[in-house]
């Protein structure tokens, strides 16, 4: 029989690997090595809990060693099968599942303690671990169903399957819905007040099952309304948030099961989700509270009545020849269509030219934090040319020509009125360049539901089609120009 | 067996974990935000250790009962988040760091 100790010090370091893992991923640099290290962490912390599991007494190994192989295999090949466009639906799930985990794992706690009556008396045992049990069960089951409505949403919808196929063999596509009347807020208010007076109930009464079932059911239902009525733009700030809430869970897990290591590694994932959150909001020019209760995009859309004639890419190659100066504002058009490699051969023509091309990155653009440089970091496009907003802003006046690939809400001006969804909002100051190129599907107002008056002003050329081929064709034309 | 003391031992490892991570991560550079949410992410499938405790389970006829199959799903889910999350993350900081070395920089 080993003292106990050893286990604790094997967490602690597991624990301190995370903190030096989390630390170093904040800088480019050490970035790598801070992933091993959170990496070797987890290793550690699985590795202790296997051994001390042993040398005190394995009573079946099946559900151990089963759970760990098919995750590691599912886990494995959804890791090496992602692409790039898919990466923050990837991560949504993932969080998803972490908070379905702590969730699962209380709710398994407390089954296992009724089926073996090992309910502690009235005392601070069974208030401290039932109230944890059901923080952990409310916090995880609305990461769990919170994060596959946020992975609908940033897919913007889904095939129906078994339909018929069209001519492009795809199947029917149904968009993900956006529904959410200002009443619901109250809805979701009593539904989080019945989930704290349920776990009151269970302290009172742990052999009642209906609470425990009614408390899931309760969770998973709030965990979907939370998201239904946010709109797919908002989507980083709700997956920031749910990350930090799948380590509050976590956190909480670790109340249950008297563990240190959950406790410290969750409550520091929670901090650190919650700190990336607000660096979003920030950013958008909103609070967390307007982006989380009043309902913005998605609904709504307004019809398009104006028109605008569409370029072709021989024109525009044209007015790219002789510039000086030429700014790259992508947006999650670019990532749909992976023309990030296009973008930067398109680039590459021009520097070869002579002209200086940088690109301007909007700190919402996409459905990530990070999401272009990291789409254009593929695209082997040097970090320096990468300006972030307000940089970029004092260079657009001097610039010739600005490119908007796949962008729409965040170069419209709209937002500098201060009024509607977008108002307030910081934008790209693309119309402040001398003749502004924008390569869009159509003249369809963006996830903010506004017209965008870029697309309809004089000096704007408008090339419509998909971001990739028109960067292809693009390139093409200024090749034979 | 939780008593008062060790409850609040746990409450205060809590409350200066969670300042510990505000502080760790104040500053970081937009490139990496992303990378920095899927690791953090990663970490958080720490609820492994809960899922692997409870799936210590004897099979009577072939039956290990309603927790310890919930405990399994738990263990298949947090491995899935563990696994997956540093292989993404991994995968994300290579197109970033390495692209960036082989630039010169």
């Amino acid at each position: 029989m080993v003292d106990s100790v050893v286990w604790d010090i094997g967490y602690l370091v597991s624990a301190a690997l995370f903190i030096l893992g989390i630390k170093r991923l904040s800088s480019p640099r050490t970035a790598p090595q801070g992933n091993m290290l959170g990496a070797y962490g987890m290793l550690l912390a699985v590795l202790v809990t296997l051994v001390k599991m042993y040398t005190e007494e394995v009573i079946g190994y099946e559900l151990i060693i089963g759970g760990l192989v098919v995750g590691s295999t599912i886990g494995y090949f959804m890791a090496t099968r992602v692409g790039m466009t898919e990466m923050p639906e990837l991560v949504a799930l993932f969080n998803g599942f972490g908070g379905g985990a702590s969730a699962l794992v209380g709710l398994s706690e407390v089954l296992n303690r009724l089926q073996y009556s090992n309910i502690p008396d009235p005392g601070v045992e069974l208030y401290a671990t039932w109230v944890a049990i059901g923080l952990s069960g409310i916090v995880g089951w609305v990461t769990l169903t919170g994060s596959l409505m946020a992975m609908g949403k940033l897919r913007g919808g889904f095939y129906i399957p078994f339909t018929k196929k069209d001519e492009r063999g795809r199947r029917k596509w149904v968009n993900f819905p956006t529904w959410g009347p200002p009443w619901l807020n109250y809805v979701k208010g009593a539904i989080l007040l019945t989930c704290f007076s349920l776990i009151g109930l269970t302290v009172q009464d742990p052999h009642n099952y209906d609470y425990i079932y009614s408390l899931v059911l309760l969770s998973c239902l709030l965990g979907i309304l939370f998201v239904v009525p946010i709109g797919g733009a908002d989507m980083p700030v709700v997956v920031s948030l749910l990350n930090s809430m799948s380590g509050i869970a976590a956190a909480f897990t670790g109340f249950v099961i008297g563990n240190n290591v959950l406790i410290i590694a969750g409550s520091m994932v929670g901090a650190a989700g919650l700190i990336l959150t607000f660096i979003m909001c920030k950013a958008m020019n909103r609070t967390l509270t307007a982006v989380l209760f009043k309902s913005f995009g998605g609904g709504g859309r307004e019809s398009v009545t104006r028109t605008k004639v569409g370029s072709d890419p021989e024109e525009v190659a044209m007015v790219c020849d002789g510039i000086s100066k030429c700014v790259i504002i992508p947006g999650y058009g670019m990532a749909v269509s992976q023309a990030q490699h296009a973008v930067k051969e398109f680039a590459d023509q021009l520097e070869a030219q002579g002209v200086e091309v940088l690109y301007g990155i909007h700190p919402v653009a996409g459905r990530m934090p990070g999401h272009m440089n990291v789409l254009l970091a593929e695209a082997s496009v040097p970090y320096e040319q990468l300006i972030e907003m307000d940089e970029i802003n004092s260079e657009l006046p001097e610039t010739d020509v600005a490119l908007v690939i796949g962008a729409n809400d965040t170069v419209n001006p709209v937002a500098r009125t201060g009024e509607g969804p977008l108002g307030g909002m910081p934008i790209i100051d693309a119309d402040k360049a001398r003749v502004v190129v924008i390569i869009k599907r159509s003249l369809s107002v963006g996830y903010a539901g506004v017209d965008n008056d870029l697309f309809f002003e004089d000096k704007t050329m408008m090339l419509f089609g998909d971001g990739k081929k028109m960067m292809n064709e693009l390139n093409a034309a200024i090749k034979e120009f | 067996m939780l008593t008062l003391t060790t409850l609040v031992a746990s409450i205060t490892v809590f409350v200066l974990a969670i300042f510990l991570g505000f502080e760790l991560i104040s500053k970081v550079p937009p490139t990496l935000h992303t990378p920095l949410m899927s690791g953090a992410n990663a970490i958080s499938g720490i609820t492994i250790v809960g899922a692997l405790i409870l799936s210590n389970a004897e099979f009577n006829n072939g039956d290990p009962g309603t927790a310890s199959w919930l405990a399994f799903i738990a263990l298949v889910m947090a491995t899935i988040n563990v696994v997956g999350g540093f292989m993404v993350t991994n995968k994300m900081l290579e197109m970033i760091a390495g692209k960036k070395r082989r630039g010169g920089n």
